[in-house]
């Protein structure tokens, strides 16, 4: 993969509520067509940042940077129009939980297409070949059967797939996965992150995945960027996860337990030195 | 000693008049003091068995024995049972009531049995998982997911179980505050004499907790695993 930083290019980017509360506070990132893991606890920001590059923020929220550009392009102002011909055409975005993203009362067969709809003008019978062909490079058996039934008769790995196969359809340059797998079982999450990983490099995407869960997606990213309450404080290579030098990317490292670790405490954070070290990076 | 002793158990689900088997002829026994897992995929049924444990679902069949006690299929715990056998669930946002103060809804139970000193309990509760005693008049909004699982932990001691039954208890937290969780529940069961029942999805966490688990595959026993 290409590692030329171009997807993706945002300085000092700030959100807040109207009263003036800081929820993002000045991040900087770049990314190019490469897997990026974006990690942190619930509360430190992530979602919104991921949010916000999709422009799916609520009004009541701003947001604020001195460079925000998507594919080259200054997206801070655009309107709803504009978004709407990017999102689902150019970026695309996997929510948490299939269950409450996708809609019950329609069939996944016009669901999966409806971003064709939107974004292409296509005759029915080559959109159907596009869903079926979609529906099958997600690894979903039977597509013809399936293009026809509803999300409640799905499993959650299944409804997954369905949404990837949604998010992929327009062949998108850039893939936001807001924790893919937290919804789904243990024994369907490495599937399912192999099966998103695999796409991406098979189509040369760009794709920030959204995890609590470190150790899951450091195989499956090549960068990682670390949250915590709002900053940016760790950016190192997967690799490198191992021997860690910031306290808090240390234990969410090490924090997950394993047969080996019976019989001693997990490590859990200082919350304390973690806030003494992060005033030293906010400006 | 034995704490439960299951025999050729089956568990149904009833549905007006539909009876759907979902568990099918489970031997288990869970010495005092373990802590046991019980692992599987979902759907399995391995929340529907620690359902019954608690007492929360009668329509079984076989024979149990609980804390020396039998059970029998169809009828709710009585006596000492119901305040020896507690449960945690999986879900901190669902399981404790929005409209009432920790302090309301913590004392509930005690107040009904008529403690005394409902106060020093609470607080010497909130002490014991490592919460600040102020946060007693917050509402449950008002509290992170692991503090408020914290709190349902508290819930379930505050009545000095001897059987502690855990739905998932870190499945909807953040992989660095199930560490604090687990980390606690060791510690507890190493201070009081405590046996857990342990529902996982997650083969890692039952391989850290456990002193003995089985893998559940459509509502039978798979594996039984034994740490030493």
């Amino acid at each position: 993969m290409t590692n030329d930083l171009s997807l993706i290019h945002i300085e000092n980017l700030k959100i807040g509520l109207e009263d003036g509360t800081e929820l993002v506070k000045g991040i900087d990132f770049s990314m190019g067509r490469e897997r990026v893991a974006l990690v942190g606890e619930s509360g430190s920001g992530k979602s919104l940042t991921a949010r916000s590059l999709m422009g799916l923020l609520p009004d009541s929220l701003s947001v604020q940077a001195d460079h925000f550009e998507l594919l080259g392009e200054a997206v801070l102002p655009y309107n709803q129009r504009q978004w709407n011909q990017l999102r689902g055409k150019q970026v695309a975005m996997v929510l948490q939980d299939p269950k409450y993203a996708l809609n019950p009362t329609q069939n996944i067969g016009r669901q999966v297409a409806e971003p064709l709809v939107l974004h292409q003008s296509l005759s029915k019978k080559v959109r159907i070949e596009k869903v079926e062909h979609m529906l099958d490079a997600v690894g979903l058996p039977n597509p013809a059967q399936l293009r026809k039934m509803y999300p409640h008769q799905l499993s959650g790995g299944m409804g997954q797939r369905v949404m990837l196969a949604m998010a992929l359809i327009n062949d998108p340059q850039f893939l936001i996965a807001d924790e893919p797998t937290s919804a789904l079982d243990h024994a369907v999450r490495d599937q399912v992150l192999e099966l998103i990983s695999s796409l991406v490099e098979e189509r040369n995407m760009g794709l920030l995945l959204i995890s609590h869960d470190l150790q899951q997606v450091a195989d499956y990213c090549e960068r990682v960027l670390v949250m915590y309450q709002g900053q940016l404080i760790d950016l190192l290579a997967a690799s490198e996860l191992s021997n860690a030098s910031h306290p808090y990317t240390k234990t969410l490292w090490s924090c997950r337990p394993n047969i080996e670790k019976r019989g001693e405490s997990l490590p859990i954070l200082d919350r304390k030195q973690i806030a003494s070290l992060t005033e030293g990076v906010a400006r | 000693m034995n704490l439960i002793e299951l025999n050729d158990v089956s568990i149904s689900h009833v549905q007006g008049s539909e009876r759907n088997t979902v568990v099918h002829n489970v031997n288990l026994t869970v010495k005092a003091g373990e802590c046991f897992g019980l692992v599987g995929p979902s759907g399995c049924g391995k929340s529907t068995l620690l359902w019954v444990l608690a007492g929360l679902n009668p329509h079984w069949s076989g024979s149990i024995n609980m804390l020396g006690q039998p059970l029998s299929a169809g009828k709710v715990f009585t006596g000492d049972l119901r305040r020896r056998v507690q449960m945690v669930f999986q879900d901190p946002y669902a399981s404790l009531h929005p409209k009432h103060r920790l302090r309301r809804a913590l004392s509930e139970p005690l107040r009904l049995l008529g403690y005394q000193d409902i106060d020093d309990r609470l607080s010497e509760g909130f002490k014991q998982v490592g919460l600040a005693e102020n946060m007693i008049d917050r509402y449950p909004h008002q509290l992170s997911g692991g503090q408020r699982q914290r709190v349902a932990i508290i819930r379930a001691l505050l009545l000095e179980p001897k059987l502690l039954l855990l739905d998932e208890p870190t499945s909807a937290l953040d992989m660095s505050v199930q560490a604090e969780i687990l980390n606690l529940l060791n510690d507890l069961k190493a201070k009081r004499d405590l046996t857990m029942v342990m529902v996982s999805h997650d083969p890692d966490v039952v391989d850290y907790m456990c002193d003995h688990a089985v893998t559940m595959k459509a509502g039978r026993i798979d594996q039984e695993k034994f740490y030493s």
